[in-house]
């Protein structure tokens, strides 16, 4: 095997490796984790507010 | 100790911020100057440190790495801690990262106005101040990294993502590209060869907009867009495909730079087909952050800071559209060399990186500093429609400046000589550069506005929070 065909099958091998991150993104058992993930900005009020009523007393 | 591990470190979070805007305005203006020079070539003639060629790589590396360097540092602090409720790993070092990055700018802007450059562009700095910057980058990764370790939630956000793969590249591209054998304190030799060299210095330059003027801002983008929107982002599973497609694709994209040059053939067409390839994933996450708007859409009438983000988001799905077409061996055999590069360039660094990066600021300044607002939204508003035009002038006066020199440079005659001499593709520049030059001029009128508005924001009494009462026994 020369060195062309590890390069051809790098390219197969990269174009499957692509296509296995969408279909690992886009089916359903990653659905709840992603829901937590996208919502994380959302989920820290409380713990900014303890920072800036801290920085206010001091 | 109790109270290290309930809070966040906003300190060094507002250092970066505050130095956002100041260096922001020192870049804009070295850049309004050297727009000045070339629309009137006389300016500061006979003073070497104001040259041009001594100026254009302080501009650039002002604008690069201390406008948006600090801004990504401010923002990377900011959300890995908010989105791994957790402080920063480091006080100490996150403190050493803000006041080495401070040192190595200010040495930027002695060395390269005294001539004193490795010639690399956007890598121009001496070998000793790129072993600060070494040791600066690995403080700022290990502060990084080690708070996401400690995290108290489950999932890493995907701005961190954006973020992580942006330090670690800048390490890999920054300890690539600047190996050198030094021969003075102040004088260097690049370790590679000719069309080698040429090559390392254009990955670098290429991945430098890839992931530092990219990847880093997309963060940016994935944390600010959602949380003004006040919803999350439109499709975290197409945030997931857009970021590994993005950091892949990215690395191979460099050789566009060097079309028709000595690099090999197949190592052009390389770069070029790659390029292609990123319309998908820059467009995936421009897509993603403009569509976290959807049901929202009446917020971009009223939000000055939405239209910010919303439009910095226009400009990089026009960029990420113009570079690809450039990067196409017959297209660039038009646009290279010309100021059609300039006019993408700035489309990307001013209408994406900084409308990004002052939409982002002006959410972060109040809440770092306990007000609710900033000071004045009528002032953002005006900043807004000030950099917008700004913005259009530089990058249409550049595009049809760009455009008329690459039709001129390859007009042949008959009998194949030349159409046109150099100097006279120069001649017909000048009304572009005078358009230029009053685009720049109002970008950096927006940022003076800004810093007036921070500067009254930050100053003002009327601190909101006080009017609630501290709960008794705390």
């Amino acid at each position: 095997m020369d060195i062309n065909d590890i390069r051809a099958w790098h390219t197969l091998v990269m174009m499957l490796v692509f296509i296995g991150i969408v279909v690992w993104a886009y089916t359903k058992p990653r659905r709840k984790r992603f829901d937590e993930a996208a919502n994380l900005p959302f989920a820290d009020d409380s713990l900014d507010q303890a920072t800036m009523n801290k920085e206010k007393k001091s | 100790m109790d109270s290290q591990s309930t809070t966040y470190n906003y300190k060094v979070v507002r250092q970066f911020s505050i130095m956002t805007v100041v260096w922001g305005i020192v870049g804009m203006l070295v850049g309004v100057i050297v727009a000045g020079q070339l629309a009137y070539p006389h300016l500061f003639e006979g003073i070497p440190w104001l040259s041009y060629g001594r100026l254009r790589p302080l501009h650039t590396n002002a604008v690069i790495f201390a406008f948006g360097g600090s801004a990504l540092f401010a923002t990377s602090y900011y959300v890995v801690q908010r989105t791994c409720q957790t402080r920063l790993f480091s006080d100490g070092l996150a403190a050493f990262t803000f006041w080495g990055w401070q040192l190595v700018i200010v040495l930027a802007a002695i060395t390269l106005p005294l001539g004193i450059t490795s010639s690399k562009e956007y890598a121009e700095l001496e070998w000793p101040i790129d072993v600060l910057i070494t040791l600066v980058w690995v403080s700022y990764a290990l502060v990084f990294f080690g708070t996401i370790m400690k995290r108290k939630v489950k999932h890493i956000y995907v701005a961190n993502w954006f973020y992580g793969a942006f330090i670690l590249t800048i390490a890999l591209l920054h300890l690539v590209n600047s190996a050198a054998i030094p021969v003075t304190l102040t004088k260097s030799y690049s370790a590679y060869p000719g069309a080698i060299d040429a090559m390392v210095q254009w990955w670098y330059g290429h991945n430098a907009v890839g992931f530092f003027l990219t990847a880093g801002f997309l963060g940016m983008m994935y944390y600010f867009v959602p949380k003004q929107a006040g919803r999350p982002v439109y499709s975290y599973r197409l945030s997931v495909v857009h970021f590994w497609a993005l950091i892949s694709t990215y690395m191979w994209a460099g050789p566009h730079h060097l079309h028709y040059t000595a690099l090999p053939d197949w190592a052009q067409s390389v770069g070029m087909v790659f390029s292609l390839i990123l319309l998908a994933p820059s467009w995936g996450g421009m897509i993603n952050g403009i569509m976290t708007l959807s049901g929202a859409w009446h917020k971009l009438r009223t939000d000055p800071i939405l239209k910010f983000l919303i439009v910095s988001l226009s400009f990089y799905g026009m960029s990420t559209f113009e570079g690809p077409m450039m990067s196409i061996k017959t297209v660039n055999a038009l646009s290279h060399y010309t100021d059609w590069t300039v006019g993408h360039v700035h489309s990307g660094a001013l209408g994406w990186v900084a409308m990004v990066s002052v939409g982002s600021l002006y959410y972060l300044i109040p809440r770092l500093f306990g007000r609710q607002s900033m000071f004045s939204m009528a002032l953002v508003e005006a900043h807004f429609w000030i950099a917008t035009i700004g913005v259009v002038l530089y990058i249409a006066a550049m595009w049809i400046a760009g455009v008329m020199q690459g039709l001129m440079w390859r007009a042949v005659n008959a009998d194949g000589t030349l159409t046109y001499s150099f100097i006279e593709s120069v001649e017909r520049t000048y009304p572009f550069y005078y358009v230029r030059l009053l685009g720049g001029i109002l970008f950096l009128s927006g940022m003076l506005l800004m810093a007036y508005n921070v500067w009254k924001t930050v100053a003002s009494e009327q601190a909101v929070d006080e009017a609630i009462p501290a709960p008794a026994g705390h």
